[in-house]
């Protein structure tokens, strides 16, 4: 099947290609040509005019929680790419704090066969060490045969620096990085960011020296054994400042941010809002700045929504009990959009290569092409469109945002991949006659 | 005579108007608790339910003797632990408490939150009787109305709080309220339990406990938790008893009539040795009859204000 997508711009700042209304033509889902079309080539083809609309690279969000196996009740690999594909992600890679762990092939071979029909790809982050205990590494290149593109014991930082610098090791062989999240233990229990709001409120503090301690041990142990880190979510100014003086001695670390740590300080907290609550926790404007300048200097690599279902029944809780995290993929290019495009700190470009080619990169994934005959990987955005949030018509399984009712602007609006395309709330395949 | 607010969360945010009128408020109901009848009908067919989360014993008892001396129908309803452990959730079982139509719920919680989460989903009035680490502000009222009853005023005094203040939900009902009121308030006590922030709440902090008693006209001594979570903060009960507990000799050798407050139970010899549990500087007891006037008049201020 043929259609043409009419009088779009094209971004793709990987291959320094920036063409304004252009007509991209697709056969089966490849690309067939880009740029002015005849007429004699759009006959009779359907067509969508995204005038206006800027296309890029689909965008790929490296941190996600899509719940299957274990809690289909929030989420399954299906709902979470309905929902990916929805907040225009053609590729998430998910993390491996299911129930089993996905600590063996059968796990990511499972997980990859729940999303081979979907637009979108999903690649698994394996658990780096059995059952995310961090006493033993996981077996390593079963899971890398298997399909998993990195490794993390993400929801806690590996255990010891014993398992870690095994971890490291052992990964480099298959140049694959290790996710950290980054959270000294000991210094672990709290419920938010330990600093003046936790005090007013009365509730235990998550110390930011605890995330920069871990930040600092895995630097150096990156350093030590040439292995890869990547820093999942980082939140705080320390851990940014850390992060920048390893690149310029050129250790192997790279980094992501969530929206929400670059958009909300602990003050939003002041509600005992749960759907406030995650982890890391959020932090305050110093932070947020240096996130800011850190992005800006490519100190940040990309930007991750760590999207983390949950159910009402969990989230509706005390505060001090309720579960942490938030969906995310629904609001990530929202949030980007409204806070770091709009307010003019990070351009289109800049914004791109963190939401999908750095992300990319850091998986050894293959960029999309925008060549004829390559497989159609894009996501078509409005950056000036203004919407509200709203969550009751989430894809997601589950609605624990804190941006409901939050008036955003700037959109994905389309996303095409694997002969498919989303718009306009319709599932369009584009394979068939 | 009424508050602003038909909820009281926390002294966080109250008024001086307010906090006024609770105190002599109090004040009044004090007298009834001298007479040999103590029971006024202010509260006649009001239903209040004392929900319990977290064991308590003199709270408890001195919120109902408080609503009973009022009138009020009163219902106790303690379960240990959280929400989370029993089952049903807290807003179910808050759901159905008020199916039966009540009137006033106060709640005491492990959680920090928690009364502010129950004016979102009941429509009685709330009265937080202590909320994990956060709030106890009828603790703190009666501990301002006792200053005031001994002392005269409240406004210029200095008043330092001693103990476990990053674990006190008492001590930061008490900074709000009596910085409030104008009075000039400090903290004191080993370091790893003075939070991190303190002084952004402009209060000083002062860690040798003889300054403290010399440059203060009040001591409210905190009690200290002798459970081993509480214990990990200082290295033995000894060593805290030595250079932060209130001795005689202590308060003999800084030569001054310090007033001592503590919102018990007291561990003897530990915060306070037995002779000063005893002596002349405390109003222990005292406190504990405010308690019931204090309680009183804001249940009456609240119940009667809709």
């Amino acid at each position: 099947m043929k259609v043409v997508l009419k009088n779009v711009d094209v971004i793709h700042p990987d291959e320094k290609i920036n063409l304004k209304g252009v007509s991209v033509l697709l056969n089966d889902g490849l690309i067939s040509k880009m740029g002015e079309l005849t007429k004699n080539e759009i006959e009779g083809v359907k067509e969508f005019d995204f005038t206006g609309k800027i296309l890029v690279p689909g965008l790929f969000d490296m941190h996600a929680h899509l719940r299957e196996p274990g809690r289909e009740d929030e989420e399954t690999v299906t709902t979470g790419c309905n929902s990916a594909a929805a907040g225009g992600f053609t590729g998430v890679a998910c993390m491996p704090n299911t129930e089993p762990a996905i600590d063996t092939a059968e796990i990511v071979k499972f997980i990859k066969e729940q999303a081979s029909n979907h637009l979108v790809d999903v690649y698994p982050v394996a658990a780096a060490s059995l059952g995310r205990k961090g006493e033993i590494i996981s077996p390593m290149a079963e899971l890398v045969d298997a399909g998993a593109v990195a490794f993390s014991d993400d929801g806690v930082a590996i255990k010891n620096s014993s398992v870690l610098r095994r971890a490291f090791e052992y990964a480099n062989m298959f140049n694959a990085p290790i996710i950290e999240h980054c959270e000294d233990e000991s210094l672990a229990d709290g419920a938010m960011n330990e600093g003046i709001n936790s005090t007013l409120l009365g509730l235990p503090g998550l110390p930011s020296v605890a995330e920069d301690i871990i930040v600092s041990r895995d630097i150096l142990m990156a350093e030590y054994t040439g292995g890869r880190i990547h820093i999942a979510h980082i939140s705080t100014k320390n851990s940014v400042n850390l992060l920048r003086e390893a690149k310029k001695k050129g250790i192997k670390v790279t980094a992501e941010v969530t929206p929400h740590h670059f958009t909300l300080t602990d003050d939003a907290v002041k509600s005992y809002e749960t759907n406030k609550k995650m982890n890391p926790p959020l932090r305050t404007q110093e932070d947020i700045d240096a996130i800011i300048k850190g992005l800006k200097d490519g100190t940040i690599d990309c930007i991750a929504s760590d999207h983390a279902p949950h159910s009402l029944e969990e989230k509706e809780s005390e505060f001090q009990f309720a579960p942490n995290g938030i969906v995310g993929f629904e609001t990530t290019v929202g949030l980007a959009f409204s806070e770091l495009l709009h307010k003019n700190k990070l351009s289109i470009e800049e914004l791109i290569k963190k939401l999908s080619i750095n992300p990319r990169k850091i998986l050894n994934l293959p960029i999309p092409k925008f060549e004829a005959g390559a497989l159609a990987n894009f996501t078509i955005v409005d950056t000036n469109l203004v919407w509200t949030v709203d969550i009751s018509k989430f894809k997601s399984k589950s609605k624990n945002s804190p941006f409901d009712k939050r008036l955003l602007t700037g959109k994905a609006i389309a996303v095409v991949n694997r002969q498919k395309m989303f718009f306009e709330d319709q599932w369009i395949d584009l394979s068939g006659a | 005579m009424a508050l602003s607010s038909r909820h009281l969360l926390g002294l966080q945010g109250v008024s001086k108007e307010d906090i006024q009128t609770i105190l002599d408020t109090a004040h009044t109901f004090r007298e009834i608790l001298e007479r040999p009848i103590k029971k006024v009908p202010t509260l006649q067919g009001k239903t209040i339910v004392n929900l319990f989360y977290e064991s308590s014993t003199r709270t408890r008892i001195s919120f109902e003797l408080a609503e009973k001396r009022l009138s009020a129908d009163t219902i106790n309803f303690s379960v240990s632990g959280s929400s989370v452990s029993k089952g049903e959730t807290f807003k179910d079982t808050i759901k159905n408490i008020e199916a039966m139509k009540v009137d006033m719920v106060v709640v005491r919680h492990a959680a920090a939150g928690t009364p502010l989460y129950l004016t979102k989903i009941s429509n009685s009035n709330i009265i937080n009787a202590g909320d994990g680490t956060h709030e106890h502000p009828t603790q703190a009222l009666l501990d301002m109305y006792s200053i005031r009853q001994k002392l005269g005023r409240l406004d210029g005094l200095k008043i330092c709080i001693v103990g476990d203040i990053a674990h006190s939900r008492v001590a930061l009902s008490n900074i709000f309220g009596l910085k409030t009121m104008g009075a000039k308030v400090s903290v004191c006590g080993p370091s790893t339990m003075i939070p991190r922030n303190i002084k952004d709440l402009g209060v000083e902090v002062i860690y040798n406990i003889d300054e403290a008693i010399q440059e203060n006209d009040v001591l409210n001594i905190l009690r200290i938790q002798l459970e081993r979570k509480a214990r990990e903060y200082f290295p033995s009960i000894r060593e805290y008893a030595k250079y932060f507990g209130i001795t005689q000799e202590r308060l003999d050798k800084n030569g001054k009539d310090v007033l001592i407050l503590h919102p018990g139970p007291i561990n003897r010899g530990v915060e306070l040795s037995s002779e000063v549990a005893d002596g002349s500087n405390q109003i222990i007891l005292y406190q504990v009859t405010n308690g019931v006037a204090i309680r009183m008049a804001v249940l009456y201020l609240l119940g009667t204000l809709n």
